[in-house]
């Protein structure tokens, strides 16, 4: 690990402000993969702000009959709270299908957000990666790319985006808050956190430099079932392969592209009348693969189908 | 850096390089070495030790993080004359073989019991339910916990005999 310096945060406007003072600073609250990369040297932080103590871990209802989950709320608290296993099943089984036990009573709501990508490549400090470092070309386009995305990747990047709670959380209409670097607040649905590849792979997410997610807050629940599927080499504790939240008349997939995927594509089939395999089909329509994940997209169809059908009632 | 821990029940004054993992500081600075440092990447669990009574990867944390904290390793659970009950079930149903994961997993397994009693859920507990103890719970709740010896059907043993023994 590369030296760097500490500080702990005593407020969110501190930590905002310390994060543009000083260069190369980051932030952290679990630090579950934000320190098992640092170990790798994959990330070589100068300064880390702590803004694990800062008094944003509660989850509270909102005035519309919401939920506002403050950013510092532990993955196990957030999934564990009463009101998100009864009016957000799909977010609480997201949340457990990821990590394990240990990692998710550590990390927290914002920090799965900020997770980076599991692509082999991007681990691997001894084969080029452009979103570990630009420019340096892409080892995945033709090598072990089994986890690699369907949906929105670029001849720069074929990684994909590993949280399961984001995926509920597209699902869901979340919003995400933040503080930006100049002390605004400002609020913003979570599709638009996380960006596609195209030329620039190094950045995950739309946040400006030493902007802080302080909350995400979810919209009342859709009307309709939901349903959170994922499928993955292992039972437990294991990066999924493909993943399907389904909420009401929304449908995101996860671990297909760079960031949770909302399936616009199959929703519109389904609400014109589409089976669950029809919808699968027309968002599939616009699937790529790149060799040896070409299996995904009959997996996400089958996967889609059975989660579609489970939603409506009908036995998989 | 200065960092105060209170770990086993005694405050601990320390002065770390910031790098310090709280696995490190509790091993090479405090010589508690009941902690074990397998992966150091938080995969195989033999570092889990309960930080304010909830279970974490040690290796996955700074020391600098945890002024302030109470941690408890193997080493504050029981003594030798007066076993923690899940060390006395581990002995008891014979639940390791070589032993280096076994701090881990009886760390994990008290932090555990503790999040069932707290009602946190995991994918096998069914939708709006309290979880149960369930061999399939037990599973699923330790699935961060790797024995390369493959004890799992002694551990499980073990987690029940000494859920029964603290209840």
């Amino acid at each position: 690990m590369k030296a760097f310096t500490y500080e702990r945060a005593q407020s969110a406007e501190a930590a905002v402000k310390a994060a543009t003072a000083t260069p190369a600073a980051k932030f952290i609250a679990g630090g579950t993969n934000l320190l098992d990369l640092m170990k790798l040297e994959i990330e070589q932080p100068q300064h880390l702000i702590d803004v694990g103590r800062l008094p944003m871990a509660a989850v509270e209802d909102t005035a519309d009959g919401g939920l506002k989950i403050g950013a510092m709320a532990s993955n196990s608290h957030a999934a564990a709270d009463p009101r998100v296993r009864q009016r957000y099943p799909l977010l609480s089984e997201a949340i457990v299908a990821g990590g394990s036990p240990q990692l998710r009573n550590k990390a927290s709501v914002g920090g799965n957000l900020m997770q980076r990508t599991r692509c082999a490549y991007f681990y691997d400090t001894s084969k080029p990666c452009n979103k570990r470092q630009p420019g340096a070309g892409c080892a995945a386009l033709e090598g072990l790319n089994r986890n690699a995305a369907i949906f929105g990747a670029s001849h720069a990047c074929i990684a994909t985006h590993p949280s399961d709670m984001a995926v509920a959380l597209a699902a869901l209409d979340a919003r995400v808050e933040t503080l930006s670097p100049t002390g605004q607040a400002r609020s913003f649905p979570i599709l638009e956190l996380h960006r596609l590849p195209a030329e620039r792979p190094e950045m995950d997410t739309h946040l400006v430099p030493g902007e802080l997610i302080t909350a995400v807050v979810l919209p009342p629940p859709p009307k309709g079932a939901q349903v959170y599927r994922k499928v993955r080499d292992r039972a437990s504790y294991a990066g999924g392969l493909a993943s399907i939240a389904v909420a009401g008349p929304n449908v995101a997939l996860g671990m297909v592209a760079h960031k949770p995927w909302r399936a616009v594509d199959a929703e519109a089939a389904l609400a014109a009348g589409a089976t669950p395999a029809e919808a699968m089909a027309r968002e599939l329509d616009g699937a790529s693969s790149a060799g040896r994940n070409d299996f995904k997209i009959a997996l996400v169809a089958r996967l889609g189908a059975a989660a579609l059908a489970e939603a409506k009632g009908e036995r998989t | 850096m200065r960092t105060t821990i209170t770990v086993n029940g005694q405050a601990r004054a320390l002065d770390l390089d910031p790098r310090t993992t709280l696995l490190d500081a509790l091993r090479e600075h405090l010589r508690l070495t009941g902690a074990k440092k397998g992966c150091d990447h938080g995969q195989c669990g033999a570092c889990t030790v309960l930080v304010n009574g909830v279970r974490i990867n040690s290796c996955l944390s700074l020391a600098v993080m945890h002024d302030g904290d109470e941690v408890t390793s193997i080493e504050g659970l029981g003594t030798t004359e007066a076993l923690h009950p899940v060390q006395r079930a581990f002995l008891t149903e014979d639940a390791f073989q070589c032993g280096y994961c076994t701090p881990g997993q009886i760390c994990s397994t008290v932090g555990m019991l503790a999040e069932l009693e707290a009602a946190i859920p995991s994918q096998e507990t069914p939708r709006g339910a309290k979880p149960a103890l369930t061999d399939a719970e037990i599973r699923e709740r330790m699935s961060g916990n790797i024995c390369r010896c493959s004890a799992y059907p002694q551990i499980v043993a073990a987690i029940k005999s000494a859920a029964e023994a603290m209840a």
